[in-house]
This record gives structure tokens, sequence and C-alpha cells, in this order.
């Protein structure tokens, strides 16, 4: 009888134990998962397709506009003729290249401003701060319209100005975990051994924040996504011929209106699902850095 | 007779400015003899750690004097090799044994690290130094290859102590080192403390709010109150004689047997 009790116990144990391994080992959760494994298939897609398919994205044949899908245009042609699976496959470089270079260069600016301004403090740090409230005034969207007219419209441009008005979105953020960073005692034991303060902010405080840091980024991404992909969608971003996701949502609107919505159809449900599965991953990595600060 | 240690003259810190202006430390001054120990109560918001932090150089006096060695260390430190030198000179082990230490460090490379700043040793030479800092506060191999989180609050102040003394500084302060301890880590703490010195020959500043505490490590003592130095001298003789009206009623505030908290309240 006892037995008996004692081998219902220890399986409670087990599992219980095992339940909480589960837990540690997938702190990303099930959405997370789902989220991360959807988000490498279009990656894996867009850097891996352009090898596969050997067609040419660009090759127009206007005898062959709108046609449904068939062996030699698996997903159908757009309004030129062009074959849709092999502009939706190189596409998917343009589309998150772009962001990708976004949330690159925001967030090295920005963790660098904001470590500066948080070691240095007093009237540094205050000035920082302003500047940052004063380009958070400025909507991403105008900021980068704005760039196109100095600049001309293009890709470059576009990156450009969307990487200066992410940069307070991440410089905020790094900026108050720093500071809270800063002020814990380690910080002040190491000041006063008279170790470099560049030296504190880069071996000990930045990777304290890292977490969170990632996290935010992916979230950036998944923002300048849309941000590049509305460019594109008004002529701004991405100039016509090459392939990308936003400027074919744009140049499909005429085929919607004649019936043929498959263009438009696909490169937004490839937009929505990559924009949704970094913005739950960034949640769940976001969730985590904070459980465990 | 030579130059005291450590000493501090007029010591004055305000802070904010206009109608919120407060003074935290108020005029304060002391001296540390080579090799002694000098404690400083009182209660909570009396400028004990405002003063420990002014000395360390983590705060900049309002006004007043801070000499070691007869050399000024007032003003903040010009040059990072002037900032390391003052490392060297007085070293501080903070209050809260679970923040002071870098949780993604192991407590190894945080001693190594730290050993790396102030001296130019091989590797093997370090490893030997970090072991050596390791046996002298009691930590063993396994403890210094973990994590902090991976130690008590013991065992942490250990490794802070062991942290301060990786500069070989003159002086230690010890800021409220033992308070978040319970009791019997409180002793072996008080122990190993007492052991360093007299290996090593450092001098304390001891600040605690616990009389009991000062009154086993500390040959000196200044009671402070509102920022101000209300008694000083020996030990014995400030803890067990007092002349001023405050040093009583802390004295009288530590629970004993037939203890009435009410009548303290009234006198």
């Amino acid at each position: 009888m006892t037995a008996v009790a004692d081998n219902v116990e220890v399986e409670a144990r087990i599992i219980a134990r095992t339940a909480r391994r589960l837990r540690h080992a997938g702190s990303l959760g099930v959405s997370g998962w789902i989220a991360l494994g959807a988000f490498a298939a279009v990656v894996l897609i867009a850097a891996i397709g352009p090898l596969l398919v050997t067609t040419d994205p660009n090759a127009v044949s206007l005898s062959e506009a709108f046609q449904g899908p068939s062996a030699v245009h698996p997903l159908g042609t757009d309004a030129s003729g062009r074959d849709l699976l092999a502009r939706l496959v190189f596409g998917g470089r343009t589309a998150l290249i772009g962001p990708f270079l976004v949330v690159l260069c925001s967030t090295i600016l920005g963790t660098a401003l904001a470590l500066t301004a948080v070691w240095f403090g007093g009237w540094f740090d205050q000035m920082v701060v302003r500047v940052i409230d004063a380009i958070f005034a400025f909507p991403g969207l105008l900021l980068a319209i704005l760039a196109t007219a100095l600049f001309g419209a293009g890709l470059p441009a576009a990156i450009a100005a969307l990487s200066i008005a992410y940069l307070p979105y991440i410089a905020r953020i790094v900026r108050s975990a720093a500071l809270r960073e800063r002020n814990l005692p380690y910080v002040a034991a190491l000041r006063v051994q008279g170790v470099h303060g560049a030296w504190i902010s880069l071996r000990h405080i930045l990777p304290n924040i890292a977490g969170l840091i990632v996290a935010n980024a992916t979230l950036a991404f998944g923002f300048a996504l849309m941000d590049l992909a509305g460019l594109s969608f008004i002529g701004l971003g991405v100039q016509p011929p090459t392939a990308d996701w936003g400027a074919m949502v744009g140049t499909g609107m005429g085929g919607i209106l004649q019936g043929h919505p498959a263009e438009a159809l696909y490169a937004s449900a490839l937009i929505v699902i990559t924009v949704a599965a970094v913005n739950v991953i960034g949640d769940r990595l976001n969730e985590r850095s904070e459980v465990r600060a | 007779m030579s130059a005291p240690l450590l000493a501090v003259e007029n010591l004055t810190k305000r802070f904010g400015s206009g109608r919120t202006e407060t003074t935290a430390v108020a005029d304060v001054s002391f001296e540390l003899a080579s090799g002694g120990s000098l404690g400083i109560v009182g209660e909570s918001g009396s400028g004990k750690t405002t003063t420990a932090r002014m000395i360390i150089g983590l705060e900049k006096p309002s006004g007043g004097r801070i000499l070691f060695r007869g050399e000024d260390r007032t003003q903040p430190a010009r040059t990072a090799k002037a900032l390391r030198e003052r490392g060297r000179n007085v070293q501080i082990v903070f209050q809260d044994p679970y923040t002071s230490l870098d949780r993604r460090q192991r407590i190894g490379d945080c001693l190594a690290e730290v050993l790396g700043v102030h001296f130019k040793l091989s590797r093997d030479e370090t490893k030997r130094r970090v072991r050596g800092l390791g046996e002298l506060v009691g930590l063993d191999e396994r403890q210094l290859n973990s994590l902090p989180k991976a130690l008590s609050g013991g065992q942490r102040q250990r490794v802070a102590i062991a942290r301060a003394l990786a500069a070989e500084p003159e002086i230690l302060i010890l800021d409220e080192a033992v308070s978040a301890l319970d009791v019997s880590i409180q002793a072996q703490i008080l122990n190993l403390l007492s052991d360093i010195r007299d290996e090593r020959g450092v001098s304390y500043l001891f600040i605690s709010h616990d009389l009991a505490v000062i009154r086993q490590v500390c040959d000196d003592t200044i009671v402070m109150r509102h920022g101000a130095v209300v008694e000083q001298g020996a030990t014995a003789a400030v803890l067990d004689d007092p002349h001023h009206a405050y040093t009583r009623l802390l004295r009288d505030s530590v629970p004993r047997d037939g203890w009435d908290p009410a009548s303290l309240a009234r006198s």
C-alpha cells in the first residue's frame, strides 16, 4: 500500500520536474516557438529560394499577363506576365534586408548614445534626452518621405531615414535599463577600483541589458518591415523593376480591380506572417528579459 | 608623530539648492591612524554613508578636506592612473551583498578583473592570487567558479571583501557590511575581518548602526546625528560612559532584559 503511494508520489515529482524543465527549455512558450518556426521559414525562403528558382523575376512577357497557376508559373503571373513565385522569393530578400539594416543601425547608434549618456549623466544626459524626444515627435514615415524628397526615392534613403526615426525608440529603452544598472552597487564598486567607464559600460552594463536590447530590436524589425513596405507601396522605397513585397502590394492593386488579386494577396500575406511572427518572438523575448532582470 | 593615515577636516555635503537644500554632512572631522579601526555610529540618515561615499570618491564634498597620508583627495581624480591609485588607497564593502556583484560574472573572474586593473600579472600569477584571495576569505575553488546566484548572502559578502582586498588597500571602509546578514553569519564575517586586520594590517572605517558590532571591532568611535559628530573617543569610553544625550539614547535603544521602549519614547 505504502509502496504504491510512494510510487505515485515519485511519479508526480518526476512529472513536475519534467514540466519545469520543459518550461525552462522552452521559455519562449508554444506561441514563441511557432512564431520562430514561421520566421525561420520566411528567412529560409528569402535566403535559399533565389538559388532554387531559376526563372528571372524581371522577365516581362505581356502575352502571359495575369495567368493562373501552371507548370511554368507555379503561382501564376502579374500584370506584366512576370513569374509571381520568382518575384515573391527575390522580393523577400529586399523586404527582409531593408528592416534588418534599419534595426542594425538604430540599435547600434541608439545603444551607444544611451550608454554614453547614462555614464556621463548630468547636462549631457539631459541634452540627449531632449534630442531623443525631439526625434520621437516626428513620425518615422514623415521623416522618410522628407528624406526621399531630399535624396531622391529609393531604398538607401528610406533605410537611412528610418534608422534615425527608430533610434530614439531603442535609445530610450536602453537608457532607462542602463540607468537602473548603473545605480547598482557593483558598478560603484568597479568605479572605486578605478575601472574605466567605457569598460564598465561595455563589459558589465551592456551584457546585463543585452536581452532587453535584442527583444526590442526584434520588435522594431517588425515595425521597420511594415514602414518600408508602406514606403515601397506608395512608390518611395524600392524602385521598379526590383521585386519587393511592399512594392508588389502596390503594383498588385491594379490587378485586384481587374479581378486578379493573386500578386497583392501573396505579398501581403507574407508581410503579415513575417511581422506577426517577429512581434510574437519579440514579446516573448521581452517577457523573458523582464523575468531575468 | 607622523601624519594620520586618513584625515577628514570639516567635511560638509549639501544636497539640492535653494529651499530644498539639505545638509547631509556638516563640518565632520576625524582621523584614522595606520592600523587603527574607527567606528561611525548613528541612526539612518545621520550622514554616515554620505561621509563614506565622499571619502571613497563617489560623492563630491561641498566643503572641507580629505587627506590620505597628508595628500589631498577631496577633488575627483584627474587621470585614470590617479583614479586607480586612489583605488589602492581606500576600498569599500557595501551593505547589500546581492546587488554589489555583477550577476553575470563568475566570482573568480570578478577578482581577476580587479587584480588586472591594479597589477601587471601573468595568467598563472593571476590564478594563484585569485585562489589566495579566496583562501583568505574562506571561498573554495568550486565557489570561485560559480555565479553569484549560487552563493549565500554571507558568501557573497566574503566575495565583496576579497574584491576590495584585491587592490591591497590601506583602508577598508565597511558600510553596514554585516547589517544585511544573519547574526551567526555576522559573527563569522566579523571574525574574518579581525583575522584579516591581523594578517594584512589594513585599517578599518566601520560604519554601522549596531552598537554591539562597533564594540567588537572598533578601537575608536564617533557618533553622528543629523550629519554632525556629537561625540567621539575610545569605543569603550563612548559607549560605556556617553556624555551626549543622543549616545545615551542610542545605547538605551538596544533591547535587553527589562527593556521598555515606552519609557524611551517619553525621555
